[in-house]
């Protein structure tokens, strides 16, 4: 049972404030995963958590009681780094037993559970080799065995799989997942890589500029962003998000993304429901998969010419032009056979979300 | 292993390989020339154009160890006869062993100066490399404030010829008692060689990546046992390198020793050339003093050579 708990936390580098205000509940047995560009203040959260960097302000608990002045080697907290930092001297087994010699665990007890971890991670084969001649995988999965092997509280992982390549790092994620099931341990995970967030997590920590943005589970960050800077950082492609014109057209409302543009049709309602903040500065926004598309005029359907069109192979990522701006829509694979076609395409309104352009607060609207 | 291939990459090798001989054979002859007077018998070791076919005697090193005096007369057929080999070869010489009241040999200086040598270099360099490897790890992983300032205070102590303050030395020294004792010049050595040892110590730890440490702080280390766990090991090849020129300077200096030391403590570099012999100089006999002079340095560096190469360890952290 591990809870984790920041409170208030708050950390300057000299005069540049990293961490700001931070708060967050972290059950037992969580997936947590840190999200944010480099230079967020994920990293800091992460070491502050382990104890490698000290806080200014604020509490972390770790089961409700609070750690912030605890020396690392004292909070019962295993990390892997993204270098993996095994120790060059010693062999995989060493290695893995490493952690296990701080608590004098006796020779036969670390032996039984050093082989019990590398049988998890299917290195047994491994343990009489150097670091130096593991693959970048392999490298991973010691590095996950030494922070595993002392049954810690809490496991912290810093980018744990961005140095390996593609391939591996899809194996790995998987691995992770996997282990995470069977061990349970409360985990706390930093990436910039948005999939990585998005399968492994049970929540997402978003952070920008050491401000948490939104927390949330993978569907609701990515359904229901709270603001612009998560609405444009998780998805790919990019949600769309421009200006917004609402214009009220004798029953019809439309909204304008551009002064030339003809409007995309909205329900009614969305007049009501914008409460008046459609007069003032408003983005609207929509992902790729919320521009509906077809090949005949429908009502509602707006006719946009094709200017880019990406084949993914499961399916296309095609530019259309509106006004002097562009929207991205992901249409089946082949729809739309070449650049300067013209397509039919609106915005699905269930799939849409309104910001305010001032505070880039998303205002909560759902259709 | 890339392949020489083209013609003009087999002639550079070849220039190259040439080069390193002669090159080799310069550094070399002073050590040959040193090595083989030691074992050439007296006559011979001043020859012009020098000898080099000689059969190769042990009388240098026999009366390299053994106190000797100038023999007014010849010892009779039946003393030299009675006397063992290793005296022999000292009449021959010309001279005889010096014994006590009680017929006992008398050892020259040169076991003790040779000892006080290895007491002092291994002790200072202990002394050097142990204190600077604690002070470049203080300057690597902490912030000091004043960091710069304080790395260039410990470099400018090198900067002055130590010789210039020898005579202060001299004096400080007499106040405190420390004149020919071993911790005077131990204390000595470590100083010379303290800043230097910082720096280079600094720079092979400023090249262990701190994420070593960090692991082993989660993973239930203190700072001090993560120092001895994993940052010694990582940092042997610095250690090594750093304790070899350390270990260098302190056996070959000359200036302090001869001025701070004159019995008790003294270090062979100085005695070598007082003991020029009861007469003339004897070439040879200085010859083996320098020759055995020479060895723990040599044996040093060559039982630490795989260290002095780097990049044995490294690879194991990704970046």
């Amino acid at each position: 049972m591990t809870q984790i708990e920041l409170r208030g936390v708050q950390k300057w580098f000299g005069s540049n404030q990293v961490i700001k205000d931070m708060n967050l509940d972290i059950a037992d047995g969580e997936f947590i995963v840190m999200l944010g560009q480099s230079g967020c203040g994920k990293t800091t959260t992460l070491r502050a958590i382990a104890g490698l960097e000290t806080i200014d302000e604020g509490d972390i608990l770790i089961d409700g009681s609070a750690v912030q002045h605890l020396k690392c080697s004292d909070r019962d907290i295993a990390m892997v780094f993204q270098s993996f930092s095994l120790y060059p001297h010693m062999t995989v087994y060493q290695n893995i037993a490493f952690p296990l010699h701080a608590t004098r665990t006796s020779s036969a007890d670390a032996d039984k559970r050093v082989r019990e971890i590398a049988g998890v991670l299917r290195i047994t084969d491994l343990l009489e080799r150097r670091p130096s001649a593991l693959s970048g995988g392999d490298m991973q999965r010691v590095a996950i065995g030494r922070a595993l092997v002392r049954q810690p509280k809490a496991m912290l992982m810093d980018e744990p799989i961005g140095a390996l390549d593609t391939k591996l790092r899809e194996e790995m994620r998987a691995e992770i997942k996997r282990l995470h099931v069977r061990q349970g341990s409360t985990t706390i995970y930093v990436t910039h890589d948005q999939v990585e967030a998005m399968s492994l997590a049970d929540r997402i920590v978003i952070m920008h500029e050491g401000v948490l943005q939104q927390v949330g589970t993978p569907e609701e960050v990515y359904g229901h962003p709270e603001n612009l800077f998560v609405a444009q950082f998780v998805g790919s492609p990019v949600m769309n998000v421009a200006d917004a014109k609402v214009a009220d057209e004798g029953g019809k409302v439309r909204i304008h993304l551009d002064p030339a543009d003809p409007g995309f049709e909205f329900p009614r309602e969305l007049l009501s429901r914008l409460n008046g903040h459609a007069a003032g500065g408003l983005k609207v926004g929509v992902r790729p998969e919320g521009i509906l598309v077809s090949h005949e005029a429908k009502a509602g359907y707006v006719p946009l010419e094709a200017q880019i069109i990406e084949p993914l192979g499961s399916h296309d990522i095609v530019d259309l032009k509106v006004g002097t701006g562009m929207i991205r829509a992901r249409t089946p694979s082949g729809f739309v056979p070449k650049v300067g076609e013209k397509v039919h395409a609106r915005i699905d309104p269930a799939q849409a979300h309104f910001f305010d352009t001032g505070s880039g607060k998303s205002l909560g609207v759902r259709l | 292993m890339a392949a020489v291939k083209t013609r003009s990459e087999v002639a550079l090798n070849r220039t190259a390989i040439v080069a390193v001989l002669v090159v080799t054979i310069i550094f070399l002859a002073p050590i040959y020339w040193i090595a083989s007077t030691a074992f050439k018998p007296r006559h011979l070791a001043t020859t012009i154009p020098p000898t080099v076919m000689f059969e190769p005697e042990i009388g240098p090193f026999v009366k390299l160890f053994l106190r000797r005096s100038q023999l007014r007369e010849q010892p009779t057929q039946e003393e030299y006869e009675a006397a063992p080999w290793w005296e022999r070869l000292v009449f021959d010489g010309g001279e005889k062993v010096v014994r006590d009241g009680r017929g006992e040999v008398q050892l020259s200086g040169y076991p003790d100066r040779f000892a006080n040598s290895l007491i002092v270099a291994v002790v200072s360099t202990v002394l050097a490399v142990g204190m600077g490897t604690l002070t470049a790890y203080g300057f690597s992983r902490f912030k000091v404030a004043g960091e710069q300032d304080w790395l260039f205070f410990i470099l400018s102590t090198r900067m002055l010829p130590p010789v210039v303050v020898a005579i202060p030395m001299f004096l400080m020294y007499r106040v405190f008692g420390l004149n020919d004792t071993h911790i005077g010049l131990i204390i000595l050595y470590t100083a010379f060689n303290l800043s230097f040892s910082v720096w280079l110590m600094k720079g092979f730890i400023d090249e262990i990546p701190k994420e070593y440490e960090e692991a082993a702080l989660v993973d239930g280390y203190t700072r001090m046992q993560a120092f001895f766990k994993v940052v010694l090991p990582e940092a042997v090849t610095g250690i090594a390198a750093t304790a070899v020129f350390c270990f260098i300077i302190a056996w070959n200096e000359y200036a302090f020793a001869l001025i701070m030391t004159n019995r008790k403590a003294q270090t062979a570099p100085p005695f070598i050339p007082s003991q020029v012999g009861s007469g003339l100089p004897d070439w040879t006999v200085i010859a083996a003093g320098t020759f055995l002079f020479l060895l723990p340095v040599a044996i040093f560096t060559f039982l630490l050579r795989n260290h002095l190469l780097r990049g044995m360890s490294f690879g194991a952290i990704r970046k």
